[in-house]
């Protein structure tokens, strides 16, 4: 995957209210905290998993979850 | 014998689309409120409601191609489009005509929510309280078997579902849910204002 | 460095106690405002290696630099002297004895970055503080005077806080917003926002005269420079210092006549920082890199000593306690995580701890951390993270309910 086509999850926190249904779509990469709220995978969206995390993005009743791009870490030397 | 058919073909889209339509406000009234079994996960809610309601608009499209082409109601596409303008029972049909207006709003809108934005969606998705209740009326109005005691029965158990769901709806508060959070706001957190001064 | 005078450069000049120095007096000292070119000042300021005074301690000129090329219509400068920090008293001291050095960074930064406005942003409990300021704004003249607005910052923790400043001033509502776009890039009005503290200004005044190997001249290699410090003890007076960065905090103690020994504990920061056992803080250097690996922070300048007689659990837990309520109940994680953490807290420190409320604080820490739009529920379980190392048996105790130091029923067990 090249660094321009990767995609990572984001999620706009005040808009979030705790739907949880990201966590239901996309388990492998979203999980809930003790309240409901999602915690995020903080790296990229592996290639098979990008169509279920499209739809965990349609299906937030907030709009608060996005994927945007995200570049490789760089590594320190 | 055509002519039949056709109204058999109105009646009947009709009334399977008003029975999904009220599944479907069912459902979204239980995704809002967050419902949720051990082995009913909420993304199912929420894909069946929207599913759901595309299918229900094909039979609501059927119902109305078919009454609109049938010799025997001689309505005309205008009747279809504008409220009140059908020759045949101009108040019961014209508020079908509101009903598929709005319907017609809901799916659109849901569609582009994404571009929309949230809030727009949301206060237009408020008029599916004023949607259904038109086509339940349309239905006891205009249809020609429409006090016929199994048609009334199928009115009477789509509005006692629908009245179940919004009761169970008011009464109950959820965990984690937007009322317990204003609920905590109210009680943690006073708002940042203030004013400027010069 | 130590055993000498402490180096006086922000507070130099005449006695704190007379007040505010006059725009006359403060001339006569310093001589007037540098006609510095913004481009040299930029980079005199990343060569000094100023770093941001109000906690977050970014570099000063490469925050500069970023505004002054930033896309988009006249930049804003923004003082920010909120001072929410409960701890903290450094900036409204500043305010009420030296506006005028804080005035200078203002009209130096505008000039740096090209603002035409200059928002002065003063914590309303904070009256004399904005009352000098202000006084100090009308001492300057119509020229000046009428590109600085005055506002008073709503008394919240959270209303200090960059993208809250800005949500305030444009709407009235001092909570903070969801970033990116941070104020730097589209900020007050939509326009590029410099948000600098007082302090980073106030010494922004002085290296604009003396350049950057003057500044450099004092505190350590790694970390140049002098800060002021808020410090408070048992007492609960809250005094201001300047220190000179690498200065220990067993010195500073010394200044105010506590013994390094008789400290329990230095809370570090603020509530945004972190606790350091006793033994340690005696030579522990105030700079941010070691204060950081010792699991606490420079933060915004706070030293606040805790005596043998106090109990840790109970700091922790009143701190707990304001940072809940002062979250802006924005997001999940911190409305409820922050007011589990503080209820959690609580109950450990009256003594009536449930079976599980120790394990529950140390798997919300982990959870809470950087799930908030801001960093403040960040700050509070950093905060509580350190209180749980360094007062570890304090906690222990609490949580099987064997008394508390401060009650002098210590049980002697092993």
């Amino acid at each position: 995957m090249s660094d321009r086509d990767r995609l990572g999850l984001q999620v706009d926190r005040i808009r979030c209210d705790g739907a949880g249904l990201c966590a239901e779509l996309l388990p492998e990469l979203i999980s809930l905290d003790d309240w409901g709220y999602p915690i995020l995978a903080p790296d990229a969206v592996p290639g098979h998993l990008r169509p279920l995390a499209r739809q965990a993005v349609d299906a937030c009743p907030v709009l608060a979850l996005r994927l945007v791009p995200r570049p490789a870490p760089v590594e320190a030397s | 014998m055509s002519d039949q058919l056709l109204w058999f073909a109105t009646r009947g889209a009709g009334i399977v689309s008003l029975l999904m339509f009220t599944a479907v406000v069912v459902l979204g009234v239980l995704n809002v409120s967050r419902w949720q079994a051990p082995s009913w996960p909420r993304f199912l809610t929420a894909g069946f409601h929207r599913n759901l309601s595309l299918l229900a608009l094909v039979f609501l499209g059927l119902h109305i191609v078919t009454a609109v082409v049938d010799p025997f109601t001689a309505l005309g596409p205008a009747a279809a489009l504008i409220p009140f303008a059908s020759s045949y029972r101009p108040l019961w049909v014209g508020l079908g005509v509101i009903a598929v207006d709005l319907i017609v709003a809901l799916v659109v809108t849901s569609l582009i929510r994404a571009r929309l934005g949230q809030r727009a969606w949301r206060a237009i998705h408020w008029l599916a309280y004023a949607a259904w209740p038109l086509a339940i009326v349309h239905g006891i109005g205009s249809g020609s078997d429409n006090l016929a005691p199994w048609m009334l029965a199928l009115d009477v158990l789509c509005a006692a579902l629908v009245g179940v769901a919004v009761m169970w709806r008011l009464m109950t508060v959820r965990s984690g849910s937007p009322e317990v959070l204003q609920q905590v706001v109210a009680e943690v957190a006073r708002p940042a204002r203030g004013r400027t001064v010069r | 460095m130590s055993g000498s005078a402490p180096l006086a450069r922000l507070l130099a000049g005449p006695p704190l106690a007379a007040g505010a120095e006059s725009f006359t007096a403060h001339q006569a000292r310093l001589g007037p405002l540098p006609a510095i070119d913004g481009a040299v000042l930029i980079s005199v300021l990343e060569s000094s290696g100023l770093t941001g005074r109000g906690g977050a301690g970014f570099p000063v000129g490469r925050k500069w630099r970023t505004v002054a090329h930033a896309a988009g219509d006249w930049p804003v400068v923004l003082v920010n002297g909120a001072e929410g920090e409960p701890l903290s008293a450094k900036d409204r001291a500043l305010m009420v004895t030296r506006p005028h050095l804080v005035l200078d960074g203002a009209l130096l930064a505008a000039e740096a970055v090209g603002a035409g406005q200059i928002v002065l942003y003063v914590g309303e409990a904070h009256a004399a503080a904005r009352a000098a300021i202000g006084r100090a704004v009308l001492e300057r003249g119509p020229r000046v005077s009428r590109r600085v607005r005055l506002v008073a910052a709503p008394d919240r923790y959270v209303a200090g806080e960059e993208s809250a400043a800005v949500h305030f001033i444009d709407t009235g509502d001092a909570r903070p917003t969801a970033v990116p776009p941070r104020p730097f890039e589209r900020g007050i009005g939509g326009r590029p926002t410099l948000v600098q503290n007082v302090e980073s200004l106030a010494h922004v005044a002085l290296i604009a005269r003396y350049g950057d190997g003057w500044y450099r001249g004092a505190g350590s290699s790694g970390a140049p420079g002098t800060a002021l410090v808020s410090t408070s003890g048992r007492d609960g007076r809250t005094t201001v210092h300047e220190i000179e960065f690498g200065e220990t905090i067993g010195s500073v103690a010394g200044r105010l006549g506590t013994m390094a020994d008789g400290i329990q504990a230095v809370l570090v920061g603020g509530y945004f920082g972190g606790w350091i056992d006793g033994r340690s803080a005696g030579s522990m250097p105030l700079e941010p890199a070691g204060l950081r690996q010792a699991g606490a922070s420079f933060g915004c300048g706070v030293l606040s000593f805790l005596g043998r007689e106090a109990c840790g659990v109970q700091a922790a837990a009143q701190v707990m306690a304001y940072m809940a309520a002062e979250s802006a109940a924005q997001c999940g994680p911190c409305v409820f995580g922050l007011r589990a953490v503080a209820d959690a807290t609580a109950r450990l420190a009256a003594g009536v701890a449930q079976a599980d409320d120790l394990a529950h604080l140390e798997r919300w820490t982990g959870q809470i951390r950087g799930r908030g739009a801001c960093r403040h529920p960040d700050g509070a379980v950093n905060h509580l993270a350190s209180a749980m190392r360094v007062f570890g048996d304090e906690f222990a105790r609490h949580q099987a309910r064997r008394g508390c130091t401060a009650d002098g029923r210590e049980v002697r067990a092993s």
